[in-house]
C-alpha cells in the first residue's frame, strides 16, 4: 500500500466523524479487552511466560544469524527451498518466479501481514496471476480494494451491513433473494465461494508466526482453517516470512503460543496451530509438491543492535491496538501504513524511515497500555520516545512546537527567570478566569480550548504562597480556608 | 554477494555484541540439544487421571463433543451413531490408520467408509489423533498415509479418535514423543494442533463456528 | 524504599516536588500535599529551585534539555530523605526516566538513581511508606476515582489512593467504567492531537457522569484539568478535585475549573 502516514492527523479527523467506521471501531473495545485479561488471569503463570517469552527472543536475536543458518539447514534437509530477499522488491521477485515456473494462474492467500508489507497482490495481479485471500476478513477487505485495518482482524473497521452490500455486489452468481442479514449467513457464503478457489489454485501463500530452527519448520495459527487448505491444497507452497520469525525449539514455540493467542483473542490456544515442514513426502497422499521459503529482511538487521531491537520480539498478537485509546478513536486506517496501532508507530519509521512516518510515534498518550498487556513485554511507549529523538536532532520537529518548547525550557532551565515570570504571569492570568473561574478560549490555546475549557489558575503561585504562608496563616484564621 | 551473505553478514555484525564467535555457536548448540522446558503450567502436571478429565471438559469448552468408548471395537457404531444423531449420510472418509482399520467397520453394515485423502466431497472424516493436549484440549494429528491432512481441513464433520492413554498433560510431551519416534528435529510434514471446530470472528467480532474448517469436532476417546 | 534507613525517632525530612501545574494552576493542592505529609509525621521542605520535571522536553524528543532540567531537580533535591510529587506522571518522571538520561555518564547515572530510590508519588508514600491508614478527613460526597496512567502503570498507584478514601468519614466511592484508561491528556498530545484527545476525553467524562457520582477524583492534575474542562465544555455538575485535596480535608477551594457557586 502507498504511505499515508504523513496525512495521519487529516485521517484521524475524518475517521473521528465517521459513524460506521466509530460503530465498528466499538467492537473492538468491547470484545477483545474483556476475552484477554479473563484468559490471562486464569493462567496463573501467565506473567512468568510472557517474562520466558521477552528472554527466548533476546537470546535469538542475540545469536540470530546461527539461527538462521541452522533453519536454513533443516529446510533444505527437508527437500524445502529456503530465498533470501533484503528488500520488498527482492521478495516479490522471488514470489513471482515460484509463481511463474508453476505456471501459476491463481495464488490463494493466508492471511499474512508480511505478504501487506511487500504489496505482493499488487504484484501477482500486476503480472497476471489472481491472488484470492482465503481469510474471511481478508477476503471482505479484498473485494472493497481496502487494506487491513487491524493486524489480526483486518476488516474490523466495517459492519456487517457493509459486508452484505459487498457480498450482494460481487456474488452475482447467487440468488437476489437469500438471507444475509446474520454474520452466520455470511461467513457460509464466504465457504462456499471460497471452497473452490482452494482447489483451482496452483500456488498457497502464507506467512508464519514462527520459523523453528531446530526443525525447520514454519507455523501457522489461525482459527478459520483458510490457511490449512491454502498449503495443502497448492501444487506449491510459498511462505513469506520475516528473518526474526526465528525461535531456536519447539519448546521455545510452546512457550510464546501460551502467551500469543491470549495476547490476541483470549484464546487459551487459536483452533490450528500447523507445524509444516517441507514438502509432501514419498509416502503422503496430500501435501503441496514444493515448499519454498522467502526469507525476508526488509530492514530488521538494521533495527538489531539499536534501540529499536526490542521491537523485532513482536509476535503480531494486536493487544496494543486493542487496548489503545489512540486506535479505538480513529481506527487502523487513519495511520496509513500497513501496521497500525503502537506496534506500528513504531516499527513504520523503522521500516520507512522517520521523515514521512514523524506523526505515529507523535500519535501518543503514552499511557503505557500497549506496554502493560504486550506478551513480549515490548517497550513501545520508551521506542516511540527514541523515534521523538530522533525527529528532534534532525529538526524534523513541526517548527511551532520546536520554538514553543525552546522557549519553556529557557525559563524551566532558569529557575529564578522562571518564578519571576510565573509569579507575574499567573495571578494575572487568574484575574482574566473572572468569576467563572475558567477560559472558553484564549490566545494560543485554542488546541485546548476548541473541545474543552481551561480551568483558571488560583492566584498566586504554590512557591509564592509557600514563601509567604506566615501571611496565609493570619489570612486562614479568619477565612477558614489554608494551613 | 549474494543475498543470503549479505543478510547474515548484517545479523552477525549487529547480534554478536561482545560475545565471541564460539561462545556464540555453544550457545545456540546447547539450546537446540537441550530444549529446555521453559515454563510449564500446573496444570498441565496433573497425575494421568486428571489429565483425562481436564483433557475432556477444556475441549468441551473449546466447542468440542466427546464420547468415551471401551475399545476400538466400539468406534464404528459411534460413528454410526453420530451421524444417525445428526441426519447425516452414512458415509466417512480415512485414512490408513492401523488402529482405526482394525475395528470392525464391516459390522455397520450401512456404513460406507472410503480412504484415501479427501478431495472436497466429504461431509464426515474420521482420523486418529496421535496425542491429546488436556492443558488446551488440543488433539495433535499427524500428517501422513495413516491420516491424511486434508480429513483435517475439508470435511464439514471431524471425528477424531484418541487413545485416552495418549493424553499427555502439555505441548511439550508431544514434542518429546515425537522426538523419541522420529529422532531429534525430525518432524512428518504437517504437524495439526486442533483445538475445537472452525471458527471465525472477522464480522463485527462475533464468532461463529464452521468456517473454512469443519463446523463440528467430535472426539472419541478410547479408554 | 522504607524509613528503616533512617534514625529511630527521626522525622524523615521530605522534599515536595510541587509539580508545574499544581505551582502555576492549584496551588492549594500543594499545601494539601504539605499537611497531609506533615500529619503522617514528615517534615517537609519546598525547594525554590524547582520549575518542571522535564517531560515536555523529554515526551518531545529533547533530551539535551530533559537532561539539563533533570540535573537541576537532582541538585536542588537529593539531600532530602524522600522526594514527594502529588502526581504520578512527574513522580514517575524523577523516579522511572532519570537514570536513563545519564545512560552514558556513570557518575551522574549512579546519581540519578540514588536520588530515584528516594522519589514517590504522594498517595503511595503516604500509604506505602509512612504507613498512613486513616487521614482523618471527611467529606459527605460521591466520588469516582480516575487512575492516572503513569502512575497506576508506572508506580502502580490503584489500591492506595481507594482504600484512603474509603476511611475517609461520609464518603462513598462509585467506580466508573474503565476508570484505568487514559483521559486523553498526554501532555503536549492533547493540543498537538487535539482532536482525537477530544474524542478520548469525551469518552472519558461520558463514564465519569454515567457513575453517579458528584465529584471526580485523581492523583495528576494535568489528566484533572482535562476531565475538568471537559465536563464544564459540556455542562455537567460534576466536580474535579485532586484526591489529597479530600485527603487532607481541604475541599474550601472551588473545584477545578468551577466557581465553588
Amino acid at each position: 500500500m502507498e504511505l499515508a502516514a504523513k496525512h495521519f492527523k487529516t485521517n484521524a479527523s475524518k475517521a473521528l466523524v465517521d459513524q460506521q467506521l466509530q460503530k465498528a471501531l466499538g467492537n473492538v473495545q468491547k470484545g477483545f479487552i474483556t476475552k484477554r485479561r479473563k484468559s490471562a488471569e486464569a493462567l496463573p503463570e501467565f506473567e512468568a511466560l510472557r517474562d520466558n517469552a521477552r528472554d527466548i527472543k533476546n537470546h535469538t536475536l542475540a545469536h540470530l544469524d546461527l539461527y538462521l543458518e541452522e533453519y536454513e539447514t533443516k529446510v533444505t534437509e527437508a527437500g524445502g527451498h529456503v530465498h533470501w530477499a533484503e528488500t520488498a522488491e527482492d521478495a516479490r521477485r522471488i514470489v513471482l518466479d515460484i509463481c511463474k515456473k508453476a505456471d501459476a494462474r491463481t495464488v490463494t492467500k493466508g492471511k499474512s501481514m508480511i505478504t501487506e508489507e511487500i504489496a505482493l497482490n499488487d504484484h501477482l495481479a500486476a503480472n497476471g496471476i489472481e491472488p484470492v485471500e482465503t481469510d474471511l476478513g481478508e477476503y471482505i477487505i479484498q473485494l472493497r480494494g481496502e487494506h487491513p485495518s487491524h493486524i489480526i482482524a483486518p476488516a474490523v473497521h466495517l459492519n456487517k451491513e457493509q459486508v452484505e452490500g459487498d457480498f450482494r455486489r460481487v456474488h452475482t452468481h447467487l440468488e437476489d433473494s437469500r438471507d444475509l442479514s446474520e454474520p452466520v449467513a455470511l461467513l457460509s457464503e464466504a465457504r462456499e465461494v471460497l471452497r473452490e478457489r482452494y482447489f483451482t489454485a496452483d500456488v498457497g501463500v502464507t506467512g508464519a508466526n514462527f520459523l523453528i530452527a531446530e526443525t525447520g519448520s514454519s507455523v501457522i495459527v489461525t482459527n478459520e482453517g483458510n490457511g490449512d487448505l491454502t498449503q495443502t491444497l497448492g501444487k506449491v507452497h510459498v511462505v513469506v516470512a520475516s528473518i526474526e520469525k526465528i525461535v531456536p525449539t519447539l519448546e521455545d514455540t510452546s512457550q510464546i503460543l501460551r502467551v500469543l493467542a491470549r495476547s490476541a483473542t483470549g484464546q487459551d490456544m487459536s483452533v490450528y496451530t500447523t507445524f509444516s515442514t517441507g514438502p509432501k513426502r514419498e509416502e503422503d497422499p496430500d501435501g503441496p509438491d514444493e515448499y519454498h521459503v522467502v526469507l525476508l529482511d526488509n530492514g530488521r538487521s538494521s533495527m538489531l543492535g539499536t534501540e529499536y531491537q526490542d521491537m523485532l520480539r513482536c509476535i503480531r498478537c494486536g493487544a496494543c491496538m486493542n487496548h489503545c485509546p489512540v486506535y479505538h478513536a480513529v481506527g487502523g486506517h487513519a495511520y496509513g501504513s500497513v501496521y497500525p496501532g503502537p506496534m506500528g508507530a513504531v516499527l513504520t519509521p523503522s521500516l520507512n524511515g522517520i521523515d514521512e512516518t514523524g506523526q505515529l510515534p507523535n500519535a501518543s498518550t503514552f499511557c503505557g497500555r500497549c506496554e502493560s498487556v504486550c506478551p513480549m513485554r515490548i517497550p513501545l511507549p520508551k521506542m516511540m520516545r527514541h523515534w521523538r529523538e530522533r525527529e528532534f536532532e534532525r529538526n524534523l520537529t513541526p517548527a511551532t512546537a520546536r520554538y514553543g518548547l525552546k522557549l519553556w525550557a529557557f525559563f524551566a532551565k532558569r529557575p529564578k527567570l522562571y518564578r519571576l515570570a510565573v509569579s507575574f504571569g499567573m495571578p494575572l492570568l487568574s484575574l482574566f478566569g473572572g468569576t467563572s473561574r475558567r477560559f472558553k478560549s484564549l490566545p494560543l490555546a485554542g488546541g485546548w480550548t476548541r473541545h474543552r475549557d481551561l480551568p483558571a489558575p488560583e492566584g498566586r503561585t504554590f512557591l509564592q504562597a509557600w514563601a509567604q504562608r506566615d501571611t496565609l496563616k493570619q489570612e486562614a484564621t479568619s477565612h477558614g480556608s489554608t494551613p | 554477494m549474494s543475498a543470503r551473505e549479505a543478510v547474515l553478514a548484517k545479523v552477525r555484525n549487529a547480534a554478536k555484541g561482545n560475545a565471541s564467535d564460539d561462545e556464540r555457536q555453544a550457545a545456540v548448540t546447547a539450546r537446540l540439544s537441550d530444549t529446555p522446558l521453559g515454563v510449564i503450567p500446573a496444570r498441565a502436571k496433573l497425575p494421568k487421571n486428571g489429565q483425562l478429565e481436564l483433557f475432556c471438559s477444556m475441549a468441551e469448552m473449546f466447542g468440542a463433543t466427546m464420547t468415551r468408548v471401551s475399545d476400538y471395537k466400539a468406534v464404528p457404531a459411534e460413528v454410526s451413531e453420530y451421524l444417525r444423531a445428526r441426519n447425516l449420510p452414512a458415509e466417512v472418509r480415512m485414512g490408513a490408520d492401523k488402529r482405526l482399520k482394525k475395528a470392525d467397520w464391516a459390522a455397520e453394515k450401512n456404513l460406507e467408509v472410503r480412504h484415501g485423502a479427501s478431495a472436497g466431497a466429504d461431509l464426515t472424516g474420521v482420523s486418529h489423533a496421535m496425542a491429546g493436549i488436556a492443558e488446551t484440549g488440543t488433539l495433535a494429528l499427524l500428517s501422513g498415509p495413516d491420516n491424511p491432512t486434508t480429513i483435517n481441513f475439508l470435511p464439514e464433520h471431524h471425528i477424531v479418535v484418541l487413545k485416552a492413554s495418549e493424553i499427555k498433560g502439555d505441548m511439550e510431551s508431544v514434542w518429546a514423543k515425537l522426538r523419541k519416534s522420529r529422532g531429534k528435529g525430525e518432524m512428518p510434514r504437517a504437524v495439526n494442533l486442533v483445538t475445537g471446530p472452525s471458527r471465525s470472528g472477522d464480522i463485527e467480532q462475533t464468532i461463529i463456528l464452521g468456517a473454512h474448517g469443519p463446523r463440528a469436532l467430535h472426539i472419541v476417546i478410547v479408554e | 524504599m522504607t524509613t528503616a534507613h533512617l534514625a529511630a525517632g527521626a522525622m524523615p525530612r521530605v522534599g515536595l516536588f510541587a509539580t508545574c501545574l499544581v505551582d502555576l494552576f492549584r496551588p492549594s493542592v500543594g499545601f494539601a500535599s504539605v499537611k497531609l505529609l506533615q500529619q503522617a509525621g514528615c517534615e517537609v521542605h519546598v525547594p525554590v529551585a524547582q520549575t518542571c520535571c522535564g517531560q515536555p522536553a523529554y515526551n518531545t524528543g529533547d533530551r539535551a534539555d530533559t537532561r539539563e532540567i533533570a540535573e537541576q531537580v537532582i541538585e536542588a533535591f537529593e539531600g532530602f530523605d524522600f522526594v514527594v510529587a502529588p502526581s504520578g506522571s512527574c513522580a514517575s518522571m524523577l523516579k522511572k526516566h532519570y537514570p536513563g538520561l545519564f545512560a552514558d555518564d556513570a557518575a551522574w547515572e549512579e546519581r540519578a538513581q540514588r536520588f530515584s530510590d528516594k522519589c514517590h508519588e504522594l498517595i503511595s508514600f503516604l500509604s506505602d511508606v509512612m504507613m498512613v491508614r486513616d487521614t482523618g478527613a471527611a467529606l459527605e460526597a460521591t466520588v469516582t476515582y480516575h487512575d492516572s496512567c503513569s502512575g497506576l502503570r508506572e508506580l502502580g498507584v490503584q489500591q492506595q489512593p481507594r482504600k484512603l478514601l474509603a476511611n475517609v468519614d461520609g464518603l462513598a466511592i462509585k467506580e466508573m467504567t474503565d476508570s484505568d484508561v487514559c483521559c486523553g491528556f498526554g501532555g503536549t498530545f492533547c493540543v498537538k492531537y487535539s482532536d482525537i484527545s477530544n474524542a478520548i476525553v469525551t469518552k472519558k467524562v461520558g463514564n465519569i457522569d454515567q457513575s453517579g457520582a458528584d465529584m471526580l477524583l485523581a492523583g495528576d492534575l494535568g489528566c484533572l484539568m482535562n476531565m475538568a474542562g471537559k465536563l464544564k465544555r459540556q455542562g455537567s455538575g460534576v466536580e474535579a478535585r485532586h484526591v489529597a485535596e479530600v485527603l487532607a480535608g481541604m475541599t474550601d477551594q472551588p473545584p477545578i475549573a468551577g466557581s465553588g457557586k
